[in-house]
């Protein structure tokens, strides 16, 4: 049963993050199940975001193979490509917002099922928080890499981002399906 | 009996243990202030959780002087209260909310869950596991800094011209969610959100901690059915807050938005003298959902940690093994599930369905069976113990008593027809006060009278412990029996004046009774601020196992350097609770003594494990797994 302190630590940050979302997922069926509900097409935007961050997940696992085998140039390559797809998944959300205006979707609105777009805009953001919270420990494993301080002798580090980056993956596409299937 | 892997904590700590040498000779500031050391930390969180004690103490006189003696002026409170006093020296009646909800936050969060857990799981578990320090030093560090914060903004909001939150412990919305509703819903309201913020991540950062450290950082022989109950129930209670936590951020955050971004999660066809707000279609009912999913778990927070303390202390001053030493691990963690699907009996009033009521009832009550069992435990381990009234012990059994008489009311309250009567009434202020508040106070205070040596390096004075426990629990009861009575007849909580109804006038003199035993108890501590203090540069220095215990932590040096342990890490060999085993030469055996060094006590299961003890270089049973 015994691990590594610290991955142990970040699997246990997850478990309250998981508490996080299904706290407001539930509150979102609660909610629903009250009536007076706006139904609301997910943006087109989300499908894209959802294959960037699907894929950005594959190049963290091609990264952390690398690094394993010590493959320490081709790593880089895969950490850079899986931070700026990070970031591309960002700015494919806020694209997502942006149709979501466009559709007559806000925050706030002045009639009484408008809070499902509220729903949909706090559940995304705070999802958004948490993968610019992901970016940055890649950057900074990033900046390891770079400096050979990664390695197949020192992966802890390695392996906390990854796992978080594939959990923050995950969490997405619950989301997601969620949203899809409890518009 | 094997345990789990016991090499991989070297590999791991490899790294650690050069920065523990590095860290040695710190100045003042890494010393005391931002001191990476558990047991610093701990009593950071100490001193910090007793400043709050005082001042929610302090808040609750000043409105049961309101309520005990409602003809009273206050004008002698003008120089701290200020404007809160009106110029007919009353308080003023929104002041007398802050005052409740202000009392309510300090006791549930600050007192009993930072000050409690903050303080005893971080200095017992890495002693009593036999660790050097928490699995990071640095986020257990930064756990207390975000209290601290979270702690100055709270304080912060009472200096606001608008005065802090006023909506109750619980923040209910609409009340909390409209800054024109009430005042203590303006700014002070943003604040409170802010602290619990800040303390939400103090806290996770706490647990996450604590439950690392008792899986992965044990010492030699260390099973988990060897830890003492201490372990188990802090490890209990950070999973808890691992898990209901993030559920309270997800609340605050929803009433966030509804406050400050104008979304309506939470509200709906509210009128505001004679204007309807924007806000439309959201659900109150909704936040008490998930507030009442924290806050049910919550109440085992802060209790869980004062059982297992109580019985650490209770075996130990009895003299005897604990009575269900699995039992207590299985009601506790039966307690911890259960706590998870009750919240809401909270909720009976709501307009719920009565059919989920029932079955919210049904769960509810079931909660008396573990809570049976570990007061059933706790009478069988006194019983025939040859019992040394410590002050520790003393306030250990004061927790039984309360857990007792106000887990019996919650019996009552569970009953979701009686609920209709008792909710909202004094009733329900006795029942958790007796069984939340005064139990894990006590729970508290018994633990820094048990391991105030082991702290400080020195004894506290027990004689005037004894007087501080009379007078605690003698005024404790006082206090709050009281209010079963004035409850059931349906007096309701939260109103600041009730000389106005016919019925409960008549209650005047046991109002004024409650108020002065406060005032009383209030002053009672004292007696025990005074002794903690002074006993803390003058006491009696301690010897090195004062109580004669078997757990690890009374094997350290009279003060603990950082690290603990000057040498290696101790083995452990047995369970902690080997108190007057037949045969054996003293009434305790520690862990640390092999069962081949005790031949003349052995139960014959144990004769078979020496053969494993010395198997190996470490003597620690066997190791399981490739390493
Ligand atoms: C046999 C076990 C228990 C049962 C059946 C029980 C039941 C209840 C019920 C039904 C209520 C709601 C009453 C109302 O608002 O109308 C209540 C309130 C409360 N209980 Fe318990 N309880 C039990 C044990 C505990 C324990 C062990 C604690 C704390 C350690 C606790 C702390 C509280 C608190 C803090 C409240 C009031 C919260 C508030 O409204 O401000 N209870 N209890
Ligand atoms: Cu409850």
């Amino acid at each position: 049963m015994a691990m590594h302190p610290k991955k142990f630590g970040v699997w246990l940050f997850m478990v309250s993050v998981v508490m996080i979302f299904g706290a407001l997922t539930s509150a979102y069926m609660v909610r629903q199940a009250e009536g007076n509900w706006l139904d609301f097409e997910l943006p087109t935007m989300f499908w894209v975001t959802t294959g960037i961050i699907l894929l950005s997940s594959a190049t963290m696992h091609w990264a952390y193979l690398s690094v394993k085998k010590n493959n320490i140039e081709t790593a880089r390559v895969a950490i850079s490509i899986t931070a700026v797809l990070g970031v591309a998944f960002l700015v494919g959300q806020w694209m997502g917002w942006t149709q979501l205006v466009a559709a007559g979707i806000h925050l706030v609105g002045r009639d009484a099922s408008a809070v499902s777009g509220s729903f949909l805009y706090v559940i995304s953001g705070l999802h958004g928080l948490h993968v610019v919270s992901g970016v940055i420990f890649v950057l900074v494993v990033l900046v390891a890499i770079f400096r050979f301080k990664i390695h197949s002798k020192n992966l802890a580090q390695m392996e906390m981002c990854a796992t978080y980056w594939h959990f923050l993956d995950g969490l997405w596409l619950y989301l997601f399906v969620f949203l899809l299937l409890y518009r | 009996m094997a345990t789990t892997d016991i090499h991989i904590q070297h590999d791991v700590h490899h790294h650690d243990d050069h920065s523990h040498d590095e860290h040695h000779e710190g100045n003042f500031w890494t010393t005391y202030i931002f001191s990476q050391d558990h047991k610093t930390i701990a009593k950071q969180f100490l001193i910090t959780g007793i400043f709050w004690a005082l001042v929610g103490g302090t808040l609750s006189v000043i409105f049961r002087l309101q309520l005990g003696f409602p003809d009273m002026n206050l004008e002698w409170l003008k120089p701290i209260l200020g404007g809160w006093i009106t110029p007919e020296g009353k308080l003023d009646p929104e002041f007398y909310l802050a005052l409740v909800t202000m009392h309510g936050t300090i006791m549930v969060f600050f007192v009993l869950t930072a000050g409690l857990s903050g303080t005893f799981s971080n200095f017992l578990i890495p002693l009593q596991v036999g660790a050097r320090d928490m699995a990071s030093g640095f986020l257990n560090m930064l756990s207390y800094w975000f209290f601290f914060l979270s702690s100055m903004v709270m304080l912060v909001s009472f200096f606001l011209e608008t005065g802090p939150a006023a909506g109750g412990w619980t923040v209910y919305p609409p009340l909390s969610a409209l800054p024109q509703a009430i005042k203590g819903s303006g700014m002070g309201m943003t604040l409170w959100l802010v602290s619990m913020a800040l303390f939400i991540v103090s806290s996770l950062l706490g647990s996450i901690n604590y439950i690392t450290t008792v899986i992965n950082m044990r010492t030699h022989g260390m099973s988990f059915t060897r830890l003492p109950l201490t372990i188990w129930a802090f490890f209990f209670t950070a999973i808890i807050g691992v898990l209901s936590f993030p559920v309270l951020f997800s609340a605050a955050l929803l009433l966030i938005f509804d406050r400050s971004f104008g979304t309506s999660f939470y509200l709906s066809d509210i009128f505001i003298g004679g204007e309807a707000l924007p806000h439309t279609g959201g659900s109150p009912i909704l936040f008490q959902h998930l507030f009442w999913f924290l806050g049910h778990p919550e109440v085992y927070i802060v209790l869980l940690p004062a059982l297992g303390i109580s019985s650490e202390i209770i075996a130990t001053n009895s003299r005897k093994p604990i009575f269900g030493y699995k039992a207590m691990i299985g009601s506790m963690l039966f307690i911890a599930i259960l706590s998870f699907i009750v919240w809401a009996h909270h909720m009976f009033v709501t307009g719920m369905n009565p059919f989920l009521g029932s079955i919210f009832m049904l769960l509810t009550l079931i909660i008396a069976v573990p809570s049976a069992v570990k007061i059933f435990n706790y009478v069988t381990t006194l019983w025939k113990g040859n019992i040394r009234f410590t002050p520790g012990m003393l306030f250990s059994i004061g927790l039984v008593s309360f857990f007792l008489t106000g887990g019996i009311t919650g019996i009552f309250l569970g009953n979701s027809a009686i609920d209709i009567q008792l909710h909202d009434t004094y009733f329900v202020v006795a029942h958790f006060h007796l069984v939340m508040g005064s139990a894990s106070f006590f729970g508290m205070l018994a633990g820094i009278y048990h391991w105030f040596p082991k702290m400080f390096g020195r004894m506290m004075n027990a004689k005037l412990g004894y007087l501080h426990f009379w007078c605690t629990f003698i005024g404790v009861y006082l206090v709050f029996f009281p209010m079963h009575y004035i409850g059931i007849a349906g007096f309701p909580r939260r109103y600041y004046s009730w000389t106005n109804f016919e019925t409960f006038s008549g209650f005047a003199d046991l109002n004024m009774l409650v108020s002065i035993a406060a005032i009383v108890t209030l002053s009672a501590q004292f007696i025990f601020l005074f002794n903690f203090f002074y006993s803390m540069f003058r006491g009696r220095l301690a010897p090195a196992n004062p109580w004669n215990a078997t757990t690890l932590e009374w094997t350290t040096p009279r003060n603990p350097q950082h690290g603990n342990w000057p040498g290696e890490i101790p083995s452990v060999y047995r369970w902690p609770y080997d108190y007057s085993k037949p045969g054996a030469k003293d009434d305790f055996i520690p862990q640390t003594i092999p069962y081949s060094e005790t031949p003349e006590s052995n139960l014959p299961h144990e004769n078979e494990l020496i053969k494993l003890e010395t198997s190996n270089g470490h003597g620690a049973i066997i190791v399981e797994g490739k390493h």
